[in-house]
């Protein structure tokens, strides 16, 4: 390895009595990386998370940051930074007062914490706020004190723990943008946990996917979204048509694929037995006739049961002869755009894009 | 007219309550404390109970110890209750914390007096401590714990404990356990976590807290009584003293008055030391 890693875990597993809350997980994080951890609740993310911080201690394993071992590390000497899930300012203190918390702690004269504090404040947003309570403050200003506590000290890491939870819809996306380029103007690395895949997606360089204590695939975003590993990343990364069936046997281009409703498919994978296909909605090819899919493997006719409409993220759900429902998504600028529930339609999806996994321990 | 009727129903209880048990019998003591006796059953309106507190050494040296050894007791009650309440709040997990907060409140099921009467069993020269130190070898022969500041102290601080530690839980149960951790995560150390985060959230608990003990201490009459020694009074005692040993009730009046206004004053510098509104405080203990 060229570049000493921002953080390393190497084989780290949590035990709670018995249970394995995390269980062998092993990765590195470059500096100046975007590392999402992206998990349903209960998958072990905030666990780990907290032993990064140093509020839990591993069963076994290490954990380097910086080619340094945190092992025995209280939490108030790490390198590293949380923003936390509430956010945790410290309401009897003023903007300034919580930016400047720890920079008291260590142990930074007032005359030279005073500027680091305003430039930072600048920097998020939020200058000549610094002798306003923070209990006065709008919750996307709040998330920006929260952050701005953490980067003033000019950590390795930052950790930050689904911050984005508690923001109405339209505040969170506006977050998720202002948090991507605050980590890209400070360059400094960001290791964030959510179960809101797209937070994970559009923010991250790298993502880990994790379930029941352990990583199932880490990855780029395209990666996870495109070439999942497993069933689990599959049917948790994106939106998707899930099927199940048997495979059937391997054929010229991939697998083939008996679904319950006994239809044969050609999918792509390497399972074998009962089986669970994903088909993504945006793969799904649409056409008024049969005979304009003749490229495809898998083509069908059916009938427009439902349109949702969404803008540009519409949807067709579709029924066809003894095909389960199927969601497609309705391209607005196509010649179908204008489709009504109840017309006759054609669609068709390649081998590629049916990813079958075996069924078992889904 | 039925409204107003209503309304006068609902609050009666409280202003009798407030009327006849509160303003009234102390407007009959400062009545009483400003009458001065010129003859045999003739009384006058004059200072003179007053101006005899001042003249008088051994009532304002009972007075001003009185105030001092409250302070002390209010304050070694805070810091011993301190920590037990935060265990008690922030840490316990589970059933542990019922169990304890209820540990806490046993010794009050019995009265005072029994409480009190406790003390003298483990104190006295004749008592447990006596004992086992002497068996251990480290004094030579019975030695009385009791009838000294010591003991008064320790017994007023005992009985002061629960009525800090409920306030102090309150306050610190609503302390989000994430600004603890992030408290440390910046850096800081138990002593900065303590004194900016954890302290300043319990301080309407600690003033509360130290209100009640502060008040229950200075108007203490048992525990004084029993424990303390024959020449270091309690100003409570001075007043019995007045009311029934002399059958003095204007000078005894005027000694409550100023009990109550030494309470006062002393409230009020502790509410402007700490920069806390007394509504506040009464609002968030």
């Amino acid at each position: 390895m060229s570049q000493v890693a921002d953080l390393a875990l190497l084989g780290v597993t949590k035990d709670f009595g018995g249970h394995k809350a995390v269980n062998d997980v092993s990765f590195e994080v470059a500096p100046g990386e975007f590392f999402s951890i992206l998990g349903p609740s209960g998958c072990g993310k905030t666990t780990l998370m907290r032993m990064i911080a140093g509020f839990e201690h591993p069963s076994a394993g290490d954990i380097v940051i910086r080619g340094q071992s945190m092992l025995g590390v209280p939490a108030n000497r790490r390198p590293v930074n949380m923003v936390f899930q509430s956010l945790a300012l410290f309401p009897m203190m003023t903007v300034g007062e919580n930016v400047g918390y720890g920079l008291a702690c260590a142990g930074i004269s007032k005359a030279e914490a005073g500027p680091r504090i305003t430039r930072i404040l600048d920097k998020v947003g939020l200058g000549g706020f610094a002798d306003r309570p923070v209990t006065r403050l709008s919750g996307g200003q709040r998330q920006r004190v929260a952050i701005a506590r953490c980067l003033v000290l000019e950590p390795t890491l930052v950790l930050l723990d689904e911050p984005l939870g508690a923001l109405d819809l339209k505040l969170r996306e506006h977050m998720k943008l202002e948090l991507k380029q605050l980590q890209a103007a400070f360059n400094t690395t960001f290791v964030y946990i959510t179960h809101d895949q797209s937070e994970a997606l559009v923010m991250s360089n790298r993502v880990a996917v994790m379930n029941h204590g352990r990583f199932e695939q880490v990855g780029s975003p395209r990666e996870l979204y495109h070439h999942p590993a497993t069933s689990f990343v599959a049917g948790f990364v994106g939106d998707t048509n899930i099927f199940s069936g048997e495979v059937t046997g391997a054929r010229a281009a991939g697998i083939g694929i008996r679904l319950s409703t006994d239809v044969e498919l050609a999918g792509s994978g390497s399972a074998s037995g009962q089986a669970k296909a994903y088909l993504r909605p945006e793969a799904v090819a649409l056409a008024g006739s049969v005979s304009e899919l003749s490229a495809l493997p898998n083509r069908f006719a059916g009938t427009v049961s439902t349109v949702l409409f969404d803008g540009a993220a519409s949807t067709l759900v579709i029924r066809a002869d003894k095909f389960p429902m199927l969601r497609a998504t309705l391209p607005q600028a196509g010649p179908l755009a204008g489709i009504e529930a109840g017309a006759p339609i054609a669609f068709g999806f390649t081998a590629e894009a049916l990813k079958v996994f075996s069924a078992r321990g889904v | 007219m039925g409204r107003r009727l209503a309304l006068f129903l609902l609050l009666a209880p409280a202003v009798l309550w407030i009327g006849l048990l509160v303003i009234l019998p102390h407007v009959e003591i400062a009545i009483l404390s400003f009458s001065q006796r010129v003859a045999a059953r003739v009384y006058t309106f004059g200072f003179a109970n007053y101006l005899e507190f001042l003249a008088e050494p051994v009532y304002w040296r009972t007075f001003a110890r009185t105030a001092l050894l409250s302070i002390l007791v209010t304050l070694i009650t805070l810091v011993i209750s301190f920590p037990v309440a935060l265990y008690i709040a922030k840490f316990a997990r589970g059933k542990s914390k019922p169990v304890l907060f209820l540990l806490c409140l046993i010794p009050f099921w019995a009265s005072e007096l029994v409480r009190t009467l406790g003390w003298m069993m483990l104190l006295r020269e004749t008592g447990i401590l006596s004992h086992f130190l002497q068996a251990i070898g480290v004094i030579g022969r019975p030695v009385e714990f009791l009838y000294n500041d010591g003991a008064l102290v320790l017994g007023l601080v005992y009985g002061g404990m629960l009525f800090m530690i409920v306030p102090l839980t309150n306050a610190l149960e609503s302390l989000e356990t994430a600004q603890i951790e992030a408290g440390y995560d910046l850096g800081g150390s138990h002593l900065t976590v303590l004194r900016r985060i954890i302290i300043p959230h319990a301080m309407p608990g600690i003033v509360a807290g130290s209100i009640v003990v502060f008040m229950l201490t200075v108007g203490n009459f048992v525990t004084p009584v029993m424990l303390g020694g024959k020449n270091g009074l309690w100003f409570t005692e001075q007043i019995y003293s007045q009311f029934i040993t002399r059958f003095n009730w204007p000078q005894g009046s005027a000694f409550g008055f100023m009990l109550l206004l030494l309470s006062t004053v002393i409230v009020w510098i502790g509410l402007r030391l700490t920069g806390q509104g007394f509504s506040e405080t009464l609002r968030r203990s």
